[in-house]
Parts: C-alpha cells; sequence; structure tokens
C-alpha cells in the first residue's frame, strides 16, 4: 500500500477547461454581466459575481425519453395504504414528491445555467472591449521615471552599500593565503614562551620570543581588512513602468442635485474607479465638491453631505490644479478625472471653465470624462430640453481635445453603456 | 457513566487512535488493521491499493473530469466544474469524502478535511470494499483494463492536446461535442470472442485496418456500384446491397463505432477522437450497470469492518458512532411521498440487500428457505457475497436475490402509468401475490438497455444519396424526447456529413412511430 500525499500538487487543474467554458459562453455571460451591474451596487464590483445564463450553446444533448406519453412502470418504496389495483390520480407534473425513475428526466433541461464568476472572471470580462485612452502615450511617458536595481558588487561606492559577507570573504582568502597569524596563533606562541620561561629553559624562551615577535611583525605588515578586500553592493538605474495614477473626482452638490442623480454619479465614479485598479498598481482618490466654491473632502462626505449654494464650476477646476500643482506632479502620475454635474453653472462663469479645462488641465490629464445626469428627465414633459450651460461650454471644446468626452446620463441603466461608450476601443466621439 | 468511559478508553491500549486527528502513521495502523479483516476474514481480494491524500479544491477538479485523474480537455468538463463549484460554496451540497478509480494500482482519493474517523470509513469503503468489487466484477473483467486506463488517458489527452495545436480548438471541440452526444451509444454491449492476441497482434490490426481505410471506401464504392446494376436486374443489385450491408455490419448499435469506422468523411484524426470518446464510454459502462451493487458492496464492506474493528477494541465507541452517523445518512431510504425522494437509493438498496443475504445465510426463515434454497443457511455468507459481486450486475443480482422479507421492509409497490388511462394503478404491492412482479419490474428499472434509448444504425442509402438512417426501438410507447433527438442529430450530422433520418419504430408491431430528420451539411 501506498499512502501520497497529493495536497502540494498545483490545483486549478480545472482551470484550462472552466476558461475553455467562459470563452464559449462569453456572449451570454456578458449579457449576464450587464443585467447583474444594473441591479446591484457598483460597489461590490470588487467581488464575483454570479451569473445565470441561458442553457442555449452550452447544452451537452443526449437522446433522452421524452417524459410523457406510452406505459410506463414505477418501483417505489414507502407504500402505507395501497392494495392492488388502487388507481392514482396522476400528478401535476412537477408537483408532489418524486415519481421513481421519471424524475431526473422531468427535470433533466434546465433553463438556466448558474455559476459564479471569480472576480478576476468578472472583471475581466467586464472591461474585455475598453481601453484606456492615450494608453500608449502613458506608456511611452511612464519610462521617464528610474528606479534603482541590485547588480552585483563593485570596488567602489558608499560605506552605506558595503557589502559586508563578500569583503570578509576576500579578506579571509587573502589572510590565509600570505599566512598572516591569528590571534589565536600569537597567543598560543605567548604561551609557549612563558612555559619555555618557566621551565627556565633559556634557549627556548629566546627562539619562542623571536617567533613571536616575527609572527606580530606579520600580523601588523598584513593588514585584517585592506582595501583591496572591500567590497560595495552595485545599483544600477532601471526604467520604470509608470504604476501610479490618481482620479479626481469632482462632483456639483448644490441643491439641484438631488440624491438619484448624486447616486447616478457616484455608479459612474465606482465604475471608473475599478476600471482604473486594473489597469494601475497603485490609484489615489481625490474628491473634490463645489457649490459656489470647491472643496476637496473624504469620499463620505463627497457622497453624503448635503450643501446649499449657487453653483460655479471653475471653483473645482481650480481646486483640482491646486491639488495636481501640490501633490500630483504630472511627470509622474497619470492623471484621470471625471466630473458630474447636471450642468447648472453660474453663466459667467462660462468662460473660466473653458479657460480651465481646455487650458490647464486637459493638457496634463489622461482623460477627462465629463457626465451630465438627469438631463433626459426634462424630456418627458414633452420638450427636448435646451442644452445646459455647462453642456454648451464645453461641447464648444470637445471637438479639440482628444482626452476629453461628455455624456448625458439619466437612468442608472445607461451608466455602463455610456461608461463603455466613453472608454471604448474606437472612439468615434472626439 | 462518564467516568466509566473514560475508564474504558484509559485502560484500553489496543486503540489505534484517538481524537478526530488523522496523520499518516495513524492512516498507515488503520490501513493495516482493515487489511487484515477484509482480506483474512472477509476473503476480499483486491489491487494493490494507492490512497492520496487531496484538498477539497482538487477534489472539485476530480469531480470536473469526471472523476479521472487525467482527462482531455473539454469546455464540458469547465461546465461541470463551474456547477458543482457553485453548489459546494453556496453549501447546497457537501462533497464526497472519497472518489475512487478502477485501476490497477486502484487509486482512492481522501479529503484532508476529513477526521480520523472518517478515513477509516473511506478506506475501508473505497480501499477495500470498491477494490474488491473492480477486480472481481465479471463486466469490469470483460471490458475494462485496469492497468491500463491511466496509460490510455495519458495518450487520449496528449492527442487531444496534439490535434488542437494541428487542427484549431474549435474543429476539435466540434468533433468532440458531437462524440460525447453519441457516448451513451457508444459501447459494444455484448462480448465478442475474447482477444487471444498479444499486444503485437493488436497493433498489426489496426495498422491494417488503417490501410484499408485510407485505400478503400465502401460506401462510395458501393455508390458506383448501385448505379452501374441499376439498369441491370434490379432484385440482383438489390440482393447485393443486402451483402454489402452485411459487410458494413449493419445494423449496428455501437453508433461511434459506426461512425469510426464508416463515416466517409470523417478525417483520421477525427476518427481518433470519436475512438478515444468511445473508449471513455465503454470504460464507463461496467460503472453504470452496477451502480447500486458497487456501493452496496462498499457500503456492506465498510460496515462489517468496521464492526469487526470496534469489536477487536481497536476503534472507540465515539469513532464507531461517528462513522454510523454517516453510515446512516448515506443508506437513509426516503419514501415515495417524500420531498427528499429521488428514486431508490442505490447505497440503501444495495446495502440492504447484501445484509439480507447475511441473514439468509446465518439465520433464515422457512419463507427464505422456499425462496433461495442455493444458500440458505448455508452458514457462509461472505462466500455466498462473494459469489454475487463477482457475477452478477444490478438488474440479475435484484432478480436473482432480493427477498420478499426486503421488500416488505421497504414496502416496496409497484405503478403503472399508461398514458392511455386516465389514472395510474397499482399493480403490485408487497404480498404474496405481488412479490415476483416487484421483483421483476424492479430488476427492469435497473436494467440499462431499458431505460437508455435503443438506437442502432439500420441503414444506409447506398445507391441515393448516403442518407444515414437509424432507428429508435420504442418499447411501450415511450418516444424520443422531441428537442434533445433534434439536437443529437445535429450533433451526428457534423460527424457525417450527408443526411441522417431517425426512425422510432414500435418494437412489438414494427410500425413507424415518428420520424426525425436532418438534412445534408456541406
Amino acid at each position: 500500500m501506498n499512502i501520497i500525499d497529493r495536497r502540494p500538487n498545483p490545483k486549478g487543474k480545472s482551470l484550462a477547461n472552466r476558461q475553455r467554458f467562459i470563452e464559449r459562453a462569453k456572449g451570454e455571460v456578458k449579457d449576464a454581466i450587464a443585467e447583474a451591474l444594473k441591479r446591484r451596487k457598483i460597489g461590490d464590483a470588487e467581488g464575483g459575481e454570479k451569473v445565470s445564463i441561458p442553457t442555449r450553446g452550452i447544452q451537452e444533448p443526449v437522446f433522452r425519453s421524452a417524459s410523457r406519453g406510452g406505459k410506463r412502470e414505477y418501483v417505489l418504496p414507502g407504500n402505507k395504504k395501497f392494495v392492488a389495483g388502487d388507481k392514482i390520480e396522476r400528478p401535476q407534473q412537477g408537483g408532489g414528491g418524486g415519481r421513481g425513475q421519471a424524475s431526473p428526466e422531468d427535470n433533466g433541461e434546465q433553463d438556466a445555467f448558474e455559476f459564479m464568476l471569480s472576480k478576476d472572471e468578472f472583471l475581466d470580462l467586464l472591461f474585455e472591449d475598453l481601453e484606456l485612452p492615450n494608453l500608449i502615450k502613458t506608456k511611452l511617458k511612464s519610462m521617464e521615471t528610474t528606479q534603482l536595481q541590485r547588480a552585483g558588487y563593485s570596488i567602489e561606492g558608499t560605506p552605506a552599500s558595503l557589502n559586508i559577507r563578500r569583503t570578509m570573504r576576500n579578506s579571509l582568502a587573502r589572510r590565509i593565503s600570505l599566512n598572516r597569524p591569528s590571534p589565536a596563533d600569537i597567543e598560543a606562541m605567548e604561551r609557549q614562551a612563558q612555559a619555555a620561561e618557566e621551565a627556565d629553559d633559556a634557549e627556548g624562551a629566546a627562539q619562542a620570543r623571536a617567533d613571536l615577535e616575527a609572527a606580530k611583525l606579520r600580523a601588523r605588515r598584513f593588514a585584517y581588512i585592506d582595501p583591496v578586500d572591500v567590497r560595495y553592493n552595485r545599483f544600477e538605474r532601471v526604467p520604470k513602468p509608470n504604476a501610479q495614477a490618481v482620479m479626481f473626482c469632482l462632483m456639483d452638490v448644490s441643491g439641484s442635485m438631488t440624491e438619484a442623480m448624486k447616486d447616478l454619479a457616484k455608479r459612474f465614479f465606482l465604475l471608473l474607479h475599478v476600471f482604473l485598479t486594473r489597469r494601475y498598481k497603485t490609484v489615489d482618490l481625490v474628491f473634490i465638491r463645489h457649490t459656489s466654491n470647491a472643496q476637496e473632502v473624504d469620499e463620505d462626505t463627497f457622497f453624503h453631505s448635503r450643501e446649499t449654494g449657487g453653483t460655479i464650476v471653475s471653483t473645482a477646476l481650480d481646486e483640482m490644479m491646486r491639488v495636481v500643482r501640490e501633490r500630483y506632479n504630472p511627470e509622474n502620475w497619470n492623471i484621470y478625472a471625471a466630473q458630474a454635474s447636471d450642468g447648472d453653472n453660474y453663466s459667467e462663469d462660462s468662460d473660466r471653465c473653458s479657460q480651465l479645462l481646455g487650458g490647464d488641465i486637459l493638457p496634463v490629464t489622461q482623460y477627462f470624462a465629463y457626465i451630465e445626469v438627469g438631463a433626459e428627465a426634462t424630456l418627458r414633459h414633452g420638450f427636448p430640453s435646451p442644452p445646459t450651460d455647462l453642456w454648451r461650454t464645453y461641447a464648444a471644446i470637445a471637438p479639440v481635445h482628444e482626452n476629453f468626452a461628455m455624456r448625458k446620463v439619466a437612468d442608472p441603466s445607461q451608466i455602463y453603456p455610456v461608461f463603455h461608450d466613453l472608454f471604448a476601443k474606437d472612439r468615434e466621439h472626439a | 457513566m462518564p467516568e466509566t468511559l473514560l475508564n474504558s478508553v484509559a485502560g484500553d491500549n489496543k486503540l489505534l487512535f484517538t481524537g478526530p486527528e488523522w496523520d499518516f502513521e495513524k492512516l498507515r495502523r488503520v490501513y493495516d488493521a482493515i487489511e487484515e479483516i477484509a482480506v483474512g476474514e472477509m476473503g476480499l481480494d483486491v489491487y494493490p491499493n494507492q490512497i492520496e491524500v487531496i484538498t477539497s479544491e482538487q477534489m472539485l477538479d476530480a469531480y470536473a473530469s469526471i472523476g479521472l485523474p487525467l482527462m482531455y480537455r473539454h469546455w464540458s468538463f469547465g461546465k461541470h466544474f463551474a456547477r458543482e463549484e457553485t453548489l459546494y460554496r453556496k453549501g447546497y451540497q457537501g462533497l464526497a469524502y472519497e472518489i475512487v478509480i478502477n485501476s490497477s494500482p486502484c487509486i482512492s482519493y481522501i479529503m484532508e478535511e476529513n477526521s480520523m474517523a472518517m478515513q477509516t470509513l473511506v478506506v475501508a469503503h473505497a480501499a477495500f470494499g470498491h477494490n474488491h468489487f473492480f477486480k472481481n466484477n465479471f463486466l469490469f473483467r470483460q471490458w475494462t483494463d485496469a492497468s491500463g486506463i491511466l496509460d490510455y488517458l495519458t495518450f487520449a489527452r496528449d492527442y487531444v492536446a496534439h490535434a488542437e495545436e494541428t487542427y484549431g480548438t474549435d474543429e476539435v471541440e466540434r468533433t468532440i461535442d458531437a462524440a460525447h452526444s453519441l457516448m451513451n451509444h457508444g459501447v459494444h454491449r455484448y462480448a465478442r470472442r475474447p482477444k487471444l492476441n498479444l499486444e503485437e497482434e493488436k497493433k498489426r490490426e489496426e495498422e491494417r485496418r488503417r490501410f484499408a481505410e485510407e485505400n478503400y471506401d465502401d460506401i462510395w464504392r458501393t455508390a458506383q456500384l448501385a448505379q452501374e446494376t441499376a439498369s441491370a436486374d434490379a432484385k440482383l443489385a438489390e440482393k447485393e446491397l443486402a451483402a454489402i450491408r452485411q459487410k458494413l455490419g449493419l445494423p449496428e448499435e455501437n453508433l461511434l463505432y459506426f461512425l469510426e469506422k464508416r463515416a466517409p468523411r470523417l478525417k483520421p484524426w477525427q476518427r481518433e477522437l470519436v475512438r478515444i470518446a468511445r473508449h471513455v464510454s465503454q470504460y464507463f459502462y461496467p460503472q453504470k450497470q452496477t451502480k447500486m451493487m458497487n456501493e452496496g458492496c462498499a457500503t456492506f464492506c465498510h460496515y462489517e469492518i468496521v464492526h469487526r474493528l470496534h469489536e477487536k477494541g481497536l476503534i472507540s465507541d465515539g469513532t464507531l458512532l461517528e462513522i454510523m452517523h454517516s453510515h446512516t445518512s448515506v443508506v437513509t431510504q426516503p419514501e415515495f411521498d417524500d420531498q427528499r425522494y429521488g428514486g431508490i437509493n442505490p447505497y440503501a438498496l444495495g446495502f440492504a440487500m447484501m445484509r439480507d443475504i447475511k441473514r439468509i445465510c446465518l439465520d433464515p426463515s422457512a419463507e427464505d428457505r422456499e425462496w433461495f434454497p442455493d444458500f440458505a443457511g448455508n452458514g457462509d455468507p461472505y462466500g455466498t457475497l462473494r459469489h454475487a459481486w463477482a457475477n452478477y450486475r444490478d438488474e440479475s443480482f435484484v432478480l436473482q436475490y432480493l427477498s420478499p422479507r426486503l421488500m416488505r421492509e421497504f414496502r416496496m409497490f409497484k405503478l403503472v402509468d399508461d398514458s392511455d388511462q386516465d389514472a395510474m394503478v397499482v399493480d403490485a404491492i408487497h404480498e404474496d401475490r405481488g412479490y415476483r412482479e416487484i421483483r421483476r419490474a424492479l430488476a427492469r428499472q435497473y436494467d440499462l438497455a431499458r431505460h437508455e434509448p435503443d438506437i442502432q444504425v439500420r441503414d444506409v442509402d447506398l445507391a441515393g444519396d448516403r442518407c444515414l438512417v437509424l432507428s429508435h426501438a420504442v418499447h411501450d410507447g415511450v418516444l424520443l424526447d422531441e428537442n434533445s433527438a433534434r439536437a443529437v442529430l445535429e450533433q451526428l450530422s457534423t460527424l457525417w456529413h450527408y443526411g441522417i433520418r431517425l426512425e422510432e419504430i414500435d418494437a412489438t408491431s414494427d410500425k413507424i412511430l415518428k420520424t426525425h430528420e436532418v438534412s445534408a451539411r456541406h
């Protein structure tokens, strides 16, 4: 008999098959994901997702007997009151207890196939055909930062990078090859000389003393550690991909923004955040809310606190530029920004906005997305609403900037398509 | 009371282990003690054992490749994996404590989460019960090559991978999809002349077959031949066609075999893929026919073994209780009107029948002597059971050994559901008049040939459009499920490439009840 411990064997033997299965059912799975995204809070997007897909396309058909018709016999356990010849009403399909061998066949066909997608699978599928704009540019740009990396040893360097192990190894080798007496040797010789003196062996003592002196001289001549022994760790500068990004969330929190609008904006921000965390090692978040003046706040305050006042959008843009200047040097950071607003703005502010956005912000950001929430709502009254102030302002800038996009969103179900649109691989909108 | 219990535990030094934790040393000790009972006392005859400890995730992996340690890649295994995983993670279903593979050495997977008591149960159940059954049952001996299966699966996995590389994953998957849909119809049900030839000879046969296949195409030839003779004596042509039909081996019930050998437009690698599916299917064929006996045998063995271990003072009362707790849940048989009822539990029936045989051997009643004169009171329960395990399958086992007493215990009754009648009729119950009828009906329920549709290749339109004609022998008016039949035919046509007609023919009157058709694919 053999007992083998297989636990250290690699798990996930089924992974390849699983991927094939998902690949095969991809269309359905993607639909299911889009559907699921509408239903649930996007805050959960970091977890896995249970999806249910129609069995079309992933069926494994076999010849089966029909579940009805013909003459069938069953032997069943648990008779309580029947005697031969009793007649029993035919149970309704699927009702009551099982009916012997027929029941597994009845349920043989599953209309929907349900399974769990892991977090990675979920996000991969979610973002599969999206790609960050200007990613190539980012890549080129990111080569500017460098990182120190160990690269062997050198004979010169700062004391801080002294490599003691190497140094001592060289020293030891040199000491052995040059036959440098060790302190223990010298001590032994001293004892020998002393013993000779105590034994009144004058000749022996003189000899031992002479040897001792010679050894001491030798030890002095050949240093314990010589400059030729010393080694330093060597470092090289290697280009490092720039894996950090900062995301600015700008939102109008004035009275005209309802909770529903904020909720819409929140979903958009969260989706963008998930997307960025997929692409970059670190993603910083900066929340800037504004009414007639703007301030940087934490996430909780951003979404939940109420403010009153007018609306001056440029204050938020100013605040963003201040934060960029202070903390996020565009040389080192990929800067993304998403702005949500209902489109209201103090009309005198328009010029300042377009100046700030076109002149300062867009040149340093990778991408700036503007979504106008709740815009569609006014349509229900039968009048197509005129473009809002902010929309008009931004629409004037949009065509000249590749990295700027704007959309209107009125309903949670539109978030994902809009997001998809904004970041779709070949963006028609420029 | 707790005191005496403590005393008995402390005073007993023979215990193989205490506490729930297991380790390899304990496992080995328990294995040796079990072996002594299983081989020494019960006379079991087993393949060498190999016990492999795995994690729960690895167990899920094993599930997905239909319990085999190696398998070729296919999306359907991924689908099963996704399903099992979801059920498991959501707590709808626990994992099996073990998986055992019919191979030599016999591999039993046991999970690291099991307690030592459970490991004891699992070793007795799988490494001895199932193992004995695999080695001795006639179906396994006849059909499966226990020592070769792992090698064959390695070959299959590599071949499929190679084919995918060479011909593209999509093509390969399409072929395997089609072959999978016919797997239930890819077995030889009857043993042919035993193969006396050695490995060498097999290889030569294979080469000859290959040569014939590549240089000669029966159907094409006959099609031309049929045209030539059409104008000549029609009767003669008919006769010749019949002769050729015979040469093609028609009718043929092994659809995969027929396709592998005869499908006109399959490429050689596709034939090999079909052949792989056929071999895997054939390997599992005995298991399908002996599910109840196999599980019964393993359950009976673990039950006897753990009780003997306990009698000998090798395991504690607590261990026995833990084992019995899970034993009982395995052999529960819900009644027909219970929510949990899902057919007759093979563990319950198999175990009960084998316990019953033991009782009949040792302590028979007058009724048993009348029903089982061969072995009632013969005093050799293990010998009698070993004989049954070796020579029967589920159907014949029920027919031979189900006793009236057990039918009473299960309170079995037979129900007839005829769609021509308004209501279902109780045909027989557990009483003198009903025993034989119930036993016969239950045995039929276990007959694979009865509950898998009986489908054969009946004809190929040799003279015309090469349409493949299949027939489904309809018993008691039970037709095929329309949608699935259509889907399978679609799959089949990717292998056959020409039109296919499936006729459902009543087995008694030869009347065609229904026809399914798919047209040619180009």
